[in-house]
């Protein structure tokens, strides 16, 4: 890609601030990796945060007096305020650490779902929902006796919003989906969405794991209840993750875990619940790790993540135009419009391990599977699909060597 | 790499021997790998002093499963159950050729796995890994 003159947006100049990405695979094999939605590679900034917190200022949080504690305390909590500020979430308190997306989802459902639901109650996802969306409601619609329905996937790729409207007139008590499918790309007009969920009364989770890293989300104008998403896949670490809560709703949810620093008083009987966003913070949390979160926020800041989503979109367009020229291939999922930069795709008559392990030789990182969505590639009736995801340091060049990576695929089971 | 896809693999992928189902037959068993969606079924006729007489597979997967499939076949007609419950991994990449790191392993022993649990009739038992 060359530099955009406009904005000054130079990816080789980005890439170089990934050290990883400039690893070779074998002698002469340098890197090729298209598989950012599972998750992201890291800055030498935030892996540099993370070491200088254990080098410099290790200590536990929020009850030491000593120095240490105290500026460890003000780190965690600085990282705090800039991921509130990065998706403009009205006030940090809102924002609680959690270890990732997938725990956040099993928050609500355990504190949330356990309180307001109740026998009968609809619980409304979509067919393209990830593992992580589907099966905490699965295991509590089988607790609490819920009724869980979906709202269908078209043949395009696309959620199906007449079906929507049908079944927002069945009340569903939450409607939980995800803001980018991980699998066909498809961004879900969620502006739409939500604000008709919430006329219908329904309370609103999104997924945001694949969205939050690739796209600006601003919480003041979206009516998410609950939004969700991880550091690992916008070039944090693992091990943390964002739930986002309103506050009126946090307020009135039991705590989830049970531990240190999620109390104001306890006895040998009963405790008080400490305030926002604390009582849903129980025990030492991964201080280091919220450091590396903020400094991965402070990096997308910098580029802009306005900047990301544009060339996330024309590496997106490069990717889909020349793999949709390959004879025996095909994409799944919608058109450039409303599709992120994740690329599924199939060749006929081979199976997706087989061309990730022959990508693989070539120095490329795909992922081949159901990408933890099992139920789509049931509905589209593919067995599995390889997935070639991409983020704004990857390069057309990259795109090119995936081209003749699958050329050479289709040449060994000519 | 090269070697996982060596011309044997490729070629009883694409043209297998031993495809298709036996019915009726003495055992049949499927299983997948979730994973990655690999699909084996497999269909055995014994003699009367329990010799493999006649045997096919069916189902969908990677190459490695389906070559995998189709050459441990080959290699149980004419055996008798003893000398098939004995049959291992190292077996099973013998047929194959190769060498495997822990993922692709499953997919090659998926049908060692599914043959076994037939053969034992409870579809409990596990093939070795």
């Amino acid at each position: 890609m060359a530099p955009s003159a406009k904005t000054g947006f130079n990816v080789h100049q980005i890439r170089e601030d990934f050290p990883l990405l400039s690893r070779e695979l074998r002698p002469g094999v340098p890197l090729v990796y298209l598989d950012s939605a599972a998750t992201s590679q890291k800055p030498k900034v935030v892996i540099d945060a993370m070491s200088r917190y254990y080098l410099e200022m290790n200590a536990n949080i929020h009850r030491g007096i000593h120095r240490l504690a105290e500026e460890a305390t003000y780190a965690y909590e600085d990282a705090r305020r800039k991921i509130a500020d990065f998706i403009n979430a009205p006030s940090p308190e809102e924002v609680i650490f959690t270890r990732n997306t997938t725990e956040s989802i099993n928050l609500v459902a355990n504190s949330w779902g356990r309180k307001f639901l109740k026998e009968g109650d609809m619980v409304l996802l979509t067919e393209m929902e990830h593992h992580s969306n589907l099966v905490p409601w699965q295991l509590l619609a089988e607790q609490l006796s819920l009724t869980l329905e979906f709202i269908p996937v078209t043949p395009q790729g696309l959620l199906d919003l007449d079906a929507f409207d049908k079944l927002l007139g069945q009340k569903p008590k939450l409607l939980a989906l995800t803001h980018m499918s991980n699998v066909l790309g498809t961004i879900n007009p969620l502006e739409k969405m939500l604000a008709r969920a919430k006329s219908a009364g329904a309370v609103t989770l999104v997924d945001g794991a694949q969205s939050v890293p690739h796209f600006p989300v601003d919480l003041s104008k979206l009516e998410a209840d609950f939004y969700a998403f991880s550091a690992h896949k916008m070039i944090g670490p693992t091990g943390i993750g964002i739930l986002f809560g309103k506050q009126e709703l946090l307020e009135e949810m039991p705590p989830f875990l049970g531990g240190g620093e999620m109390i104001k008083k306890v006895e040998l009987r009963s405790f008080k619940a400490n305030e926002l966003p604390y009582k849903f913070e129980a025990g030492t949390p991964a201080i280091a790790e919220a450091v590396g979160f903020g400094a991965a926020v402070d990096y997308l800041s910098r580029i802009g993540m306005a900047e990301v989503e544009k060339q996330e979109r024309i590496l997106t367009g490069y990717a889909l135009e020349k793999l949709t020229k390959i004879p025996k291939l095909h994409v799944i999922g919608p058109g450039i419009e409303e599709k992120g930069g994740v690329v599924s795709f199939y060749l006929e008559g081979i199976h997706a391990h087989d061309v990730a392990q022959i990508l693989d030789s070539e120095g490329i990182a795909v992922r081949a599977g159901h990408h933890c969505a099992q139920p789509l590639h049931t509905k589209f009736n593919l067995p599995a699909t390889s997935r070639a995801s991409m983020y704004f340091y990857n390069t057309e060049e990259e795109i090119d060597r995936l081209v003749a990576g699958i050329h050479k695929t289709q040449a060994i089971f000519d | 790499m090269e070697d996982f896809y060596r011309e044997l693999i490729i070629q009883r992928y694409k043209t297998p021997h031993f495809r298709g189902v036996l019915d009726p037959n003495d055992f049949s068993y499927e299983d997948d790998n979730p994973a990655c969606g690999d699909h084996i079924q497999i269909d055995v006729r014994l003699d009367d002093n329990g010799i493999v007489t006649e045997a096919l597979f069916s189902g969908e997967g990677c190459a490695i499963s389906q070559a995998s499939a189709d050459l441990l076949i080959e290699s149980i007609i004419g055996k008798s159950i003893e000398e098939i419950k004995a049959l291992g991994k190292e077996d099973v990449l013998d047929n194959l050729g190769i060498e495997l790191g822990p993922v692709r392993l499953k997919c090659a022993l998926l049908p060692l796995k599914v043959l076994k649990a037939g053969l034992y009739g409870l579809g409990e038992q596990e093939g070795e890994s």
